[in-house]
């Protein structure tokens, strides 16, 4: 699948990683442009969704396309739980959870890249 | 105050708020990754390390209990909670060491190997968590 792809999401995830950061050493509860963020994110993991699943479709590869696709599946849910699960906690603990949800997804895109390159299952 | 519950809120619940949150959504997140991870292991070559995959299988069902006992919350829950996370801590940390001193009795990973290493060490950090918490949370005597 498409390289750059993932380094864009990775991109996204570092700086969605830092605002968060910064945030939390302000005690901060999560903020509109976490959100914003996060809306990015998710419209970049929405297009690798599909982009993943046209790839596999069409590639010579051996990839483990059950294994391939739950993996951009369960990461383009990732920020959406995350997200609602922070709406719940307005403190800091919501911005925590947010941090975690953005490298729950960085993780996956490495083992997605795994996957897509036949490294691991 | 972090994890305190607020007045009015049920005992039931508070195993779930503030800091439970962010532990239930890791644990959920963990539940999933522990199922798939096992579901693709035993469903793919079961017999290639049946040790290390019973072992997966092992690490899922706790976390889908331990995640479930959180959000369900209560006396029973907590006391639930507390075997399953003791279990997970017994087990990342004797699994973590086996998968160092007898590698070949792990042929293939499990979510415990090298303490978790796979998964940036939180399943080892992740028993610690949910016991401090659940310490944290413990339901008056009756």
């Amino acid at each position: 699948m498409t390289p750059w792809l993932y380094g864009v999401l990775l991109v996204l995830a570092g700086v969605t990683a830092v605002l968060l950061v910064v945030d939390l050493v302000r005690d901060r509860s999560a903020q509109d442009s976490h959100y914003i963020a996060f809306a990015v994110l998710e419209v970049a993991l929405l297009v690798q969704l599909v982009v993943g699943i046209v790839a596999l479709a069409r590639t010579e590869r051996d990839v483990e396309g059950a294994v391939f696709v739950s993996y951009l599946v369960t990461n383009a849910l990732i920020p959406v739980v995350g997200a609602f699960f922070s709406l719940a906690e307005r403190s800091r603990v919501g911005t925590t959870i947010l941090l975690l949800a953005v490298v729950t997804v960085a993780g996956l895109e490495v083992r997605l890249w795994d996957v897509w390159g036949g490294r691991g299952a | 105050m972090v994890g305190v519950p607020e007045p009015g809120v049920t005992q039931g619940n508070a195993l779930s708020q503030g800091w439970g949150r962010a532990l239930v959504f890791v644990y959920g997140i963990f539940a999933v990754a522990a199922t798939g991870r096992s579901a693709v292991q035993l469903g793919m070559e079961p017999d290639r390390a049946p040790l290390a995959y019973s072992l997966s299988l092992v690490a899922a069902v706790l976390y889908l209990v331990a995640t479930t006992c959180l959000l369900l919350g209560g006396r029973t829950g907590w006391r639930i909670a507390g075997v399953a996370v003791s279990i997970e801590l017994l087990g990342v940390l004797s699994v973590g060491t086996l998968s160092y001193v007898a590698t070949d009795l792990f042929p293939d990973k499990t979510v415990w190997s090298h303490f978790g290493q796979g998964y940036g060490f939180l399943p080892l950090v992740l028993p610690f968590a949910g016991l401090a918490w659940l310490r944290h949370t413990r339901p008056p005597r009756a």
